[in-house]
């Protein structure tokens, strides 16, 4: 390290490389918790509309609990709370995964939700008096229309889930803000280190609504 | 009035009742219809013919009575003073001997015109794609609109959406057509291509349950006339007894309101 270092010196030497290696792990975690969350949100929005109340209670406290607390506590609490619990040690990277997809499934359920109620209800009569079952009818009527409605809350609540990834750093993960916390202590050049964070976490997220609104031209191109 | 003789039972109802919640929408109706007779259901807003109708396919649980299909129960058993639903896949393989057009259309935005007449028989039947084309083609042609096969409903009129609702209905080979309003929500010159389908269908000798508000069609096409109010079937009878000589003050006062 030259203390004469210029800007582009000590970036493309000291900085880019570890952030490179960060922001690659703030992907993964993003797209893992993103999967496991849209996941978990479609299953958790269609136990929410179920006509059965043991199936719509648990969710809805699991959604109220998930939304009323602080995704920060939920990372600590699954960190170091879980394991006296019940006898389970997770490393950070599956501790983050696990708390970034339990949240976002509470938020993208309710996104889920409000999309399938926003389709009109005739919708539903129609397969069902064609014979359909409600289950055939969700997945091949409803599902469709609702999902082009939802892109964009989606795509919203995705580019919180990459920015929210952040939060792990508080458990020793080293993903892209933690190591530039580690770089902006090292190297006390904060104004580098944490303004190439900025365009890395900004770089992921428009990338990700950049797929979105091609996503969403594609199906606008196949008719209503 | 058709000139087709109506055969067998196909449908029967007897003390059907409808509640929503303390409000008693059908308050017990008995009605029979034979195999190729088209029944027309009229009467005022709110008397219960969409309700009925719904009933009919079980888009609606009865709250008491029974419905028999060819002498057999469909889609439940009545029990003292109520209603047991059959289990829903039963209820689904029912219901595809029904068929159903609504007063908004309801077909699919996201299939073309052919897509949402082949989805049913496809899902549902598990129909290959190409036999399925073949037979929706055959019934796209049917309600004139062979040219507009692979357009989205968005851009078709609501006199066009309807046909297609029509052979979709249609695919399904039912046994039994109901029409909601069919032509309620249409603009006035958009009505007539509808009927015209409805009355090719007539002729052709399917069984059909009409509920509508054009007298004219009522009076040309069905063998037989209902007329609800307050959800009872105050009177019934062939079209030209109904509309020359109502029993019913009821009846007359209706016809009073619309032109017939």
């Amino acid at each position: 390290m030259g203390e004469v270092d210029t800007f582009w010196q000590f970036s493309l030497h000291e900085v880019l490389p570890r952030l490179g290696e960060g922001m690659l792990l703030t992907v993964e975690l993003t797209l893992a918790s993103g999967v496991i969350g849209l996941t978990l949100g479609l299953l958790l929005a269609l136990a929410r509309l179920s006509n059965w109340p043991f199936l719509r209670w648990p969710v809805m406290i699991y959604v109220a609990l998930f939304r009323g607390t602080p995704l920060l506590l939920q990372i600590l609490f699954i960190y170091f709370a879980l394991p006296p619990l019940v006898d389970i040690r997770l490393d950070a990277m599956p501790a983050g995964i696990l708390a970034l997809s339990l949240n976002a499934g509470a938020y993208l359920a309710e996104i889920f939700r409000a999309g399938i109620q926003s389709i009109d209800r005739g919708q539903m009569e129609a397969a069902r008096a064609l014979g359909m079952s409600h289950s055939l009818a969700m997945a091949r009527v409803i599902l469709p229309q609702a999902g082009r409605r939802m892109i964009p809350p989606v795509v919203n609540e995705l580019a919180s889930l990459a920015k929210d990834t952040s939060l792990v750093s508080v458990v020793a993960l080293s993903e892209m803000l933690y190591v530039t916390q580690r770089l902006g202590a090292k190297y006390l050049r904060p104004w580098e280190v944490y303004g190439w964070a900025a365009l890395g976490y900004l770089l992921i997220v428009l990338s990700l609504s950049t797929l979105a609104s091609r996503l969403e031209r594609r199906l606008a191109a196949r008719g209503a | 009035m058709s000139s087709i003789q109506t055969g067998a039972e196909l449908l029967r109802v007897e003390a059907l009742t409808k509640k929503f919640g303390e409000a008693l929408i059908l308050r017990g109706i008995d009605l029979s219809i034979r195999e190729r007779e088209v029944v027309a259901v009229i009467g005022p807003s709110g008397s219960g013919k969409s309700t009925l109708l719904r009933c009919l396919n079980a888009l609606e649980t009865p709250t008491s009575g029974r419905i028999l299909f060819r002498g057999q129960p469909a889609f439940g058993e009545a029990t003292t003073g109520g209603f047991k639903s059959l289990p829903e896949r039963e209820i689904n393989r029912q219901r595809a001997r029904i068929g159903m057009v609504f007063q908004r259309f309801n077909l699919f935005p996201h299939l073309t015109a052919i897509e949402n007449v082949i989805a049913a028989p496809m899902w549902v039947r598990g129909l290959k794609r190409r036999d399925a084309l073949a037979a929706g083609e055959q019934l796209l042609a049917r309600v004139g609109l062979s040219d507009k096969a692979n357009m989205y409903p968005a851009k078709l009129s609501g006199g066009q959406q309807q046909r297609v609702a029509i052979a979709r209905a249609l695919a399904m080979e039912p046994e039994l057509m109901l029409f909601d309003e069919a032509t309620s929500a249409l603009d006035p010159e958009l009505v007539g291509e509808v009927l015209a389908v409805m009355h090719d269908l007539a002729r052709a000798g399917m069984t059909m349950v009409v509920v509508t508000h054009e007298m004219g069609f009522a009076r040309q096409v069905a063998n037989r006339i209902m007329f609800m109010d307050e959800g009872l079937i105050l009177e019934e009878g062939p079209p030209e007894q109904i509309f020359n000589q109502p029993r019913e003050q009821r009846t007359r006062e209706f016809f009073g309101k619309v032109s017939k």
